[in-house]
């Protein structure tokens, strides 16, 4: 069995400030979305979590990863 | 003194100067011009015809010192749609529209002797109406240049640039902004409504005005700061937009797949890295321009900005998502520089940012020009469009005209006019927004988005069907009020999610006229505004056959979701049962 999986990290408008664009992590299995960005520190920064996509779809904080995922994190954002 | 109708006739050059009739007293923007639209102009006419009108009105808050109050309507019958059209635009017109007293400014006729063109300036009490053939041929900064001359720097002014002297339906109205560059009454065609009637520019006089006054003078100071406030705490209107202007948008609409790509073939698109608001702010801030500025006094958002090229020279103003996506996502320029140079010109120019994209997406499908092309797309603009030529005028008449011209079906337009930025098939709240406006594919009729993509005003699941009909159909219903107050739709963002926002900008509308509008009766307005303006296509002729996406959009399955458009007509037709 495989106890570990690969995801790609996406970063958007604010949150790339003092962090990155891009990038890949080995995660343990059953890791969700919401320790990702515990671990970035996007909870307690002041810009809260805005939109959350996993593979282009909308999903909530407690979306537990799987291999090959890619997470994309915004802030709130808005335009026209 | 209460504010007047003033009246223009170009069929025998005069105007006349009209106490506001009780009916129109509490209308402004959409609501004034749909209702005089609706009311003076036959639904069946040309467009280009002299039985069409232009109705220029500021917002009720415009010309207050109400944050973001400084939008001006323009009400006419749309070339391009052949239904109604509603415009609104930022500049100095609506504000200083409103302190001259002018509550709407009604152009009517063509000129018998169509020789050459006129200006039309307007003062407190008087209308001057004179032919100006040393401005037939020119564009647009040629003629702020001139007005400035002639009055000052404060006039305002709206004109046209050649494409709208030539009547293309790509042309736009454009206005001056506080720092002297433009922006646009777009869509639709509007710069080709205003050159058949002959007229190259409008002037407003900007001195001899006095401030607008307010029945309870205290209370809308009150009501101000509170709603400035909304706008200031929001994330989005507070510190998003000012940081990365509207184009913060390509990454997020790409990262969920709805960012029409290569002529709406895909729904992602390999640019985005490249044109994204992320990329367009780290070089503003490199080469010296600025992420924020307003396109009017007063506005406390400030989305637009300059930007400069790699040596600090200033490109253009402005440059927005729309634009952006258009050239930069479907038609496919990599160089944000390129996609500038092109944006600065079309100001100039006077012609639409999504309507000439959206043609040139589907110009690459005729084989007129590669994709991403931004060299051959600027001689096309500035060699072929500003002088008329017979391909200038393929390209000049739309996306529409284009795609039928070339016998080609993956045509993005609904009801004629260019699909903006938000795929309909993976955006499909925005997709009723597009087949359900009277204004055609328009995305600022009701902005799904907000809802669908960026958890604005709750989440509606973007790529199911549930509850985007009456997401879309309050969003509009909205919308339509907000266009009457005068306030930019940003304002929406706030509105969505603050419970401050929209009853401290009903107290303001209160306080402004010592009246006492509630809620309820702002959302009328906004029904009664969308069924005055259904009503009238109907009569123009287009009925719930237009309300239609291109039949593409069924059949072809759009990556990275492969999602179609699956609504059943019954369902898209139920939007008007309210
Ligand atoms: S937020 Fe943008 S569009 Fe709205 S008034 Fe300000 S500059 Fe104009």
């Amino acid at each position: 069995m495989k106890d570990n999986i690969n995801i790609t990290i996406k970063l958007f408008a604010q949150y790339r400030d003092d962090r990155f664009k891009v990038e890949q992590r080995v995660c343990a299995c059953g890791i969700r979305a919401k320790d990702i960005m515990d671990d970035l520190g996007i909870s307690e920064h002041k810009l809260p979590l805005g939109v959350l996509l996993v593979n282009s779809k909308h999903e909530k904080e407690e979306y537990e990863l799987q291999d090959g995922d890619v997470i994309s994190l915004f802030p709130k954002v808005g335009g026209g | 003194m209460s504010d007047k109708i003033y009246r223009v006739d170009m069929s025998n050059l005069t105007y006349k100067i009209e106490d506001v009739p009780a009916d129109w007293m509490g209308l402004g923007g959409r609501g004034l011009t749909s209702t005089i639209i609706a009311a003076e102009v036959d639904p069946e006419c040309h467009p280009l015809g002299p039985n069409n009108k232009m109705v220029f009105a500021p917002g009720l808050l415009s010309g207050t010192t109400a944050a973001n109050s400084g939008r001006n309507s323009l009400g006419t019958k749309s070339p391009l749609t052949g239904g109604i059209k509603e415009s609104n635009v930022g500049g100095t017109i609506a504000g200083v529209m409103a302190k001259l007293g002018v509550k709407a400014l009604i152009i009517e006729g063509i000129p018998e002797d169509d020789s050459t063109f006129y200006h039309v300036h307007v003062t407190k009490e008087k209308v001057l109406i004179e032919a100006v053939p040393e401005l037939v041929g020119k564009n647009n900064y040629f003629v702020l240049d001139a007005m400035e001359e002639k009055y000052n720097k404060k006039v305002a002014v709206m004109t046209i640039g050649r494409p709208g002297e030539m009547k293309m339906l790509i042309s736009n109205i454009s206005v001056r902004d506080p720092k002297g560059k433009l922006r646009s009454h777009g869509r639709g065609g509007v710069g080709a409504v205003m050159g058949s009637k002959k007229i190259k520019c409008i002037t407003v006089d900007a001195q001899n005005y006095k401030e607008v006054t307010y029945a309870q003078p205290d209370k809308f100071k009150e009501a101000s700061k509170v709603f400035t406030k909304a706008l200031q705490d929001n994330p989005i209107s507070g510190e998003g937009l000012p940081a990365f202007g509207t184009n913060v948008l390509i990454n997020i609409i790409n990262e969920a797949g709805g960012l029409p790509s290569h002529n709406f073939r895909s729904g992602h698109s390999e640019n985005a890295e490249e044109i994204c608001g992320e990329t367009m702010a780290e070089k503003i801030k490199e080469r010296g321009g600025s992420t924020t500025h307003g396109c009017h006094a007063g506005c406390v958002i400030q989305c637009s900005q300059t930007y400069n090229d790699k040596d600090g020279n200033y490109l253009t103003s402005g440059f927005e998502y729309e634009m952006i996506w258009a050239f930069g996502a479907n038609f496919g320029i990599k160089d944000l520089d390129q996609i500038a140079k092109i944006d600065a010109l079309m100001d100039d120019l006077g012609v639409d940012a999504i309507e000439t994209g959206v043609t040139f997406g589907v110009a690459v499908d005729a084989e007129i020009i590669k994709f991403g092309d931004g060299v051959e797309a600027y001689r096309i603009l500035a060699e072929e469009i500003a002088n008329g030529t017979p391909l200038g005028r393929v390209i000049g008449g739309g996306a529409g005209n284009l795609g039928k011209l070339y016998g080609l079906v993956r045509v993005p337009v609904v009801k004629n006019q260019s699909i903006p930025a938000y795929e309909p098939r993976a955006i499909k709240g925005q997709g009723i927004t597009y087949v359900t406006t009277p204004m055609g594919a328009d995305h600022t009729a009701g902005y799904a988005v907000a809802t669908n993509i960026l958890n604005s005003g709750g989440f509606v699941d973007p790529l199911k069907k549930d509850g985007q009909v009456e997401l879309s159909r309050n969003l509009q219903i909205a919308s339509a009020a907000v266009d009457s107050t005068g306030m930019c739709i940003f304002v929406a963002f706030p509105a969505l999610d603050d419970p401050k926002c929209l009853p401290a900008l009903i107290d303001m509308i209160n306080a402004r006229f010592g009246i006492s509008l509630d809620g309820d009766d702002v959302t009328n307005l906004g029904s009664t505004i969308l069924k005055i303006e259904h009503a009238f296509n109907l009569k123009a002729g287009l009925g719930s056959a237009d309300d239609r996406v291109p039949e593409f959009m069924k059949y072809e399955k759009l990556p990275p979701h492969d999602a179609i458009w699956d609504f059943t007509n019954e369902e898209i037709d139920e939007f008007w049962n309210f």
